[in-house]
């Protein structure tokens, strides 16, 4: 279960002075369900992302996920969350399996739990043949699976997904978006972020459309449709971005 | 700060940086060879020099020798000259260094000392190239020439009026060295050797912390590891505990590569004649390699906290190596006064970081052990190290460091 109540970042940048990346963001996503952050570049989906793992603090505004407050808690958010994104990158020099058992040690799994938890993964992801070769000598393919290994491990209740398909080729993305949908299967809350329109549509139970730092709107496929009487999404996130402006 | 996390990224931290082809080499390929090729180095170069200058001779030229034909012929016979015919531009080859030296004699001059001391006004002259060092040598010996043969004419002015030669030495000057052989030679190559492990100290961390700061940001690892439950500061500590360690091994690979070069090779000493005894003859005891390291521990802390603190403002290895060079000067420059003759450890030096660990260091070498200061310097060092972790700490908790944009 995730649930944001104002969450809110305000970067202070040499440059560009404060910007207000995220806005009184508040949404609720429950067990066996996928929400989707819809939104273009620079619309504020990484960073409020990154405050539901505490990877960043808000300036305001707080969140609980899997029942632990971000603000208070943040070491047990992260045990109970699994984040994957495109700049999730893996350690080049560690071997695939070398790489998951890292993960696992740091989520407090050792000895015969983390090695039977390993194999099992394993088995799952077909990671086998390629668990002693370094990361850095394996495939986008084989990269994505040891990622979400590495995600998996701990087997949390929580998915955060932060554009995962980008720059994916299409074997690649379709294994991830499978991968999603698993999550959901197993009753994971899960949250993932795009802008590309034909993955919300197809993955998402609840869409929230996210532009400057804010939710616009936010509802089922269907609801949106009827709520703006489109039936194409991109219509409709074009039609509300453009009436925000 | 949960323990078995710092103990987690601290073996993997080890096992990644030591799969890093740099790290390797900074860390143990260079200390261990930088020692024995250093020290064989120094022996091969000096008794080259000695043989050559020995097989050479400098080349000088003998202006006017008809008017000295005895002193000539001695000049001809000794050993380290070669005597090149006369010739006009003698003063151009001394400066094209061609020539070493040149002696001029004044016409009649054997003639006129046999003539007695009456004659006075008699001067040799030499020509010679100031600050060459192998002019000098040339003029060195030349005098020591001149001198004897003077000696001898005296003696036999004072034989021919029944004087003993005695008159002329109505007491003798005595010379004595008691400071022990390493502390004499200790003193030079005992002031270069701490220097090296400082600079190895610090060369053998730097790339294991650019490597775990922002060598991350630059591969995308970083925010895997934060989106893992370990803490900032675990994090941090396990990362600072690897990049120590790689500081204190390399420190420690040359300490032992050091005691290795003068426990298997004793022949060294004898190597280089004279200067070879007085370069390593240095009191290299169990307890001055341990001393010395203890020493260096706490500067080691200083060095890898700092090195982390900055390399991690970076966003790129490139860039971290852009921040870190003026480290490298404001590290060598105090390194290197230490070297200078002349400085000498008292209470207001031994506060300042690096400088302090330096001198106490050669005194350690060279069997010296002002034990108040050699607590002070540790304690103080202690504190920079302190400060340095302390702001290594901090920028771990910082966001708009992890995150530069
Ligand atoms: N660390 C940062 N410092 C300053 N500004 C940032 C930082 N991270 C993101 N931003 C800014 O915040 C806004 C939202 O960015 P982001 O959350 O990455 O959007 P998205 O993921 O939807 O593309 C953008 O204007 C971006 O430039
Ligand atoms: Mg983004």
């Amino acid at each position: 279960m995730i649930e944001a109540q104002e969450l809110t970042k305000v970067f202070r940048d040499r440059k560009r002075g404060e910007i207000r990346a995220v806005d009184k963001v508040s949404f609720r996503c429950q067990p066996g369900e996928i929400y989707g952050l819809l939104g273009a570049n620079g619309a504020g989906k990484t960073t409020t992302l990154r405050m539901l793992a505490t990877i960043l603090q808000p300036t305001d505004g707080t969140a609980r996920v899997a029942g632990f407050d971000i603000n208070r808690e943040p070491e047990k958010v992260r045990a109970n969350v699994g984040f994957l994104s495109t700049a999730t990158a893996l350690y080049g020099r560690l071997t695939a399996k070398e790489t998951v058992e890292y993960f696992g040690r740091l989520n407090g799994l050792n000895g015969g739990a983390l090695k039977k938890r390993i194999q099992e993964l394993f088995a799952l992801l077909e990671i086998g043949e390629f668990a002693d070769r370094r990361c850095d000598k394996l495939s986008t393919g084989m990269k994505q699976k040891v990622s979400i290994a590495r995600t998996l491990v701990h087997d949390p209740p929580v998915m955060v997904f932060d554009e995962p398909t980008v720059g994916l080729d299409v074997m690649t993305a379709r294994t991830i978006v499978g991968f999603i949908r698993d999550c959901r299967t197993r009753g994971k809350t899960v949250i993932f972020s795009t802008h590309v329109m034909s993955e919300a549509e197809k993955l998402c139970d609840t869409i929230g459309i996210i532009h400057d730092g804010r939710i616009l709107t936010e509802g089922a496929l269907a609801e949106l449709r009827s709520r703006h009487g489109l039936q194409d999404l991109e219509d409709i996130f074009v039609k509300t971005v453009e009436a925000q402006a | 700060m949960n323990l078995r996390h710092v103990t987690t990224v601290y073996r993997k931290e080890m096992l990644d940086t030591l799969r890093d082809r740099r790290t390797l080499v900074s860390m143990i390929v260079v200390p261990l060879l930088l020692m024995p090729v250093l020290i064989f180095g120094m022996a091969a170069l000096s008794i080259k020099l000695i043989q050559r200058a020995r097989r050479e001779g400098a080349a000088i030229m003998l202006l006017g020798a008809e008017h000295a034909p005895r002193l000539a012929a001695r000049i001809r016979g000794a050993e380290g000259f070669q005597v090149v015919p006369p010739a006009e531009d003698y003063a151009r080859r001394i400066e094209d260094k061609k020539l070493r030296a040149a002696i001029e004699f004044p016409p009649e001059f054997e003639e006129r000392l046999a003539a007695g001391e009456e004659v006075a006004d008699l001067t040799v002259k030499i020509y010679h190239y100031q600050g060459e060092i192998r002019s000098t040598f040339a003029v060195r010996n030349l005098q020591k020439l001149l001198g004897d043969y003077r000696d001898q004419v005296i003696e036999q002015r004072l034989a021919a009026r029944n004087l003993s030669p005695d008159i002329l030495e109505p007491f003798r000057t005595e010379e004595e060295n008691v400071a022990s052989p390493e502390k004499v030679s200790g003193a030079l190559l005992g002031g270069l050797i701490p220097y090296i492990i400082i600079l190895l100290s610090l060369t053998g961390a730097m790339y294991p912390a650019i490597d775990l700061t922002a060598g991350e940001k630059e591969r995308g690892t970083i925010e895997t590891i934060l989106a893992s439950p370990v803490s900032r500061t675990a994090l941090a500590t396990g990362k600072f505990l690897a990049v120590f360690t790689a500081s204190v091994a390399t420190a420690l690979l040359s300490l032992l590569s050091l005691a290795a070069t003068f426990t298997f090779a004793p022949q060294l000493r004898e190597m280089g004649g004279e200067r070879g005894r007085q370069l390593f003859n240095i009191a290299l005891s169990a307890k001055g390699v341990a001393a010395v390291l203890g020493m260096i521990l706490p500067l080691a802390v200083m060095f890898s906290a700092a090195l982390l603190a900055i390399a991690l403002l970076a966003k790129s290895y490139k860039e971290a190596q852009s921040y870190i060079s003026p480290l490298m000067i404001v590290v060598i420059l105090p390194a290197v006064a230490s070297i200078l003759p002349g400085i000498e450890l008292d209470a207001k030096l031994a506060l300042i970081p690096i400088l302090n660990v330096s001198l106490v260091s050669k005194e350690i070498l060279t069997g010296t052990y002002h034990w108040n200061y050699i607590v002070l310097i540790f304690l103080s060092s202690c504190l920079y190290a302190a400060a340095a972790l302390g702001i290594a700490a901090a920028a771990f908790k910082r966001e708009s460091v992890l995150f530069r944009t």
